[in-house]
């Protein structure tokens, strides 16, 4: 189960990547001689304790920090390139839908921006809404959804074009655990059926093992990989696949470099 | 029905206030005059005779409240809409220069709010000038800018309307720049994430979230748009205008005149802003926010 080898041929690679805030008071190290690859296909989930830099690093990859050391490529160009081809899709913490867009038109911004054909949004916007079992909702306002809804709405947006990578950050960190199982549940499933490549930060354990096809545990000051874990279970899960014994080791050993991070902290 | 009572009996109950203030102050302030005026003539008096005649002298210091309401009457409905007397005449006059320049306003001060959040050098040194603009007195300002115009050959309604900008510019441009800064970092990231040309972040993104700052602005620039005009008309001893009807009356001493020309002002400033608030509301609802 230590398979921590990608499978596919890279989508994202980071040598030696390193990220210093520098602040009123000094400088802060986010990320520290972060190596990583992720292969075509890879569901990898980033997993540590806030302050870790996990979602620095998901923000590296899509040219919304500067790293100061080191390099990364996303599909073999800079993240620069990689965002003005428009190479992913970005979900937010928060759904971040413009409040005075109908669902329909939050989920065709990004193709009103990138110049698609009123015929070709109105068939986009249809079937991403069909994806995310949105479809009924599109004259509605984001304050007439749940906070639920809405996450998946902004998911619908991240898949309106055509982006091969789709970053998430905590996209369900702030919904309860049951709208999180089903949510988990469909993102697996929209995963299989397009298969993308997500790079998915979470601090929950449960949620990383279910998902990723890799793990990426972080420990914070300086926010840096500590463990690379690769999961033996088969792409298709149920949900009590939760209970199975292969799922509590990786979220044990999960646990433990997690813990070990921390070790030298008195939290 | 009870929400209706709710809304304007508390508003019925400051105007009804504020008409027996009025009233009492009347008779307060008049009266010096009009015990002087019965000592000259010897006549004697009573208190009911006092108050009677102090709220109906021709001159008084302050008018009562039904002797401008009558002058208002006179002046409005009883008067041909093209008479020099009719207040609805000169109040157009005022009106006209308002929105000219409220309109004038609006459009400088968005399209600096504009040039400020798009540019820094713009952001560090105009800034400090839109401020330093209010400082000065319009007063002082005012008959410079009508004169300098007038040499040029401008005169009438755009000098006027060119004071209403100078002051109502100024709420815009401070509205807006904090308007057109208001999305939060995510919408912004999210816009950059689709590599999104800063025309298309203006147009769908800054200006969309603008909108709440811009009708609260607009607001205050509309108000102060007519103080403008008015005080526009005041230097060049203008013929027409609201104005005009202030500083003939103060000249001939005619305060019912005085007075009813400043309510005039006060309705139109209300139905000014009312309009804003309506446009508001209808502008709100079309961007879907929840009611």
């Amino acid at each position: 189960m230590t398979t921590a080898v990608p499978a596919g041929p890279p989508v994202i690679e980071a040598r030696g990547l390193g990220l210093t805030f520098e602040t009123g008071d000094g400088s802060v190290r986010a990320l520290h001689e972060v190596d990583l690859t992720i292969a075509k296909g890879d569901f990898v989930s980033f997993i540590g304790p806030s302050g870790c830099g996990k979602t620095t690093l998901l923000r590296v990859i899509a040219d919304l920090e500067q790293p100061t050391e080191g390099d990364v490529w996303v599909n073999g160009v800079s993240p620069e390139q990689a965002r003005l081809d428009r190479a992913y899709g970005y979900v937010f913490q928060a759904a971040a839908l413009y409040p005075w867009r109908t669902i329909a038109r939050n989920v065709a911004l990004p193709l009103e921006i990138m110049g698609y054909s009123k015929a070709e949004q109105a068939e986009r916007v249809a079937r991403t809404l069909d994806l995310v079992n949105l479809t009924g909702f599109e004259n509605k306002f984001p304050w007439q959804l749940s906070g639920g809804m809405q996450q998946r709405a902004s998911i619908a947006r991240s898949l309106a074009f055509d982006a091969d990578i789709l970053l998430m950050d905590e996209p369900f960190g702030a919904l309860d655990e049951i709208v999180r199982d089903h949510l988990n549940e469909q993102l697996l499933e929209l995963w299989a059926r397009t298969n993308k490549t997500i790079a998915f930060v979470t601090h929950s354990i449960p949620e990383a093992v279910y998902l990723s096809t890799r793990i990426v545990v972080m420990s914070p000051r300086p926010g840096r990989v500590t463990d690379i874990i690769g999961s033996p279970l088969p792409r298709e899960r149920p949900l009590d696949i939760r209970e199975a014994p292969e799922f509590l080791e990786i979220a044990h050993r999960v646990r433990d470099g997690l813990r070990a991070g921390h070790s030298y902290e008195d939290a | 029905m009870g929400g209706v009572t709710q809304r304007v009996l508390p508003v019925l109950t400051v105007v009804a206030a504020i008409i027996a203030i009025w009233y009492a102050a009347t008779v307060w302030l008049n009266t010096p005059w009009q015990i002087d005026l019965y000592e000259r003539n010897g006549t004697s008096w009573t208190t009911g005779m006092l108050v009677t005649d102090t709220m109906a002298q021709e001159r008084p210091v302050l008018p009562a409240p039904h002797q401008v309401m009558q002058e208002i009457w006179k002046t409005t409905v009883e008067k041909r809409i093209t008479s020099k007397r009719s207040l609805i005449y000169h109040s157009w006059i005022t009106l006209s220069a308002t929105l000219l320049g409220f309109a004038l306003g609006t459009v400088l001060g968005v399209t600096l709010a504009v040039a400020i959040v798009h540019n820094r050098a713009m952001d560090k040194s105009v800034m400090p000038w839109v401020i330093a603009s209010q400082t000065i007195p319009i007063l002082a300002i005012a008959p410079m800018i009508i004169v300098v115009l007038n040499a040029v050959g401008l005169s009438g309604l755009l000098p006027k309307a060119l004071i209403s900008t100078y002051l109502s510019f100024f709420p815009i441009v401070v509205g807006m720049v904090k308007g057109l800064r208001a999305p939060e970092r995510i919408e912004l990231d999210l816009m950059r994430t689709y590599s999104a040309t800063s025309a298309q972040v203006f147009w769908k993104l800054r200006w969309p979230s603008s909108m709440p700052f811009l009708f609260a602005s607009m607001k205050v620039a509309v108000a102060i748009s007519l103080v403008g005009a008015i005080v526009g008309e005041l230097p060049t001893g203008a013929v027409a205008g609201l104005g005009a009807r202030l500083l003939a009356g103060s000249y001939y001493g005619q305060t019912i005149q005085i007075w009813s020309a400043l309510i005039m002002a006060a309705v139109l400033a209300a139905s000014l802003v009312a309009l804003v608030g309506v446009a508001n509301r209808v502008v709100v609802k079309r961007m879907g926010v929840r009611p």
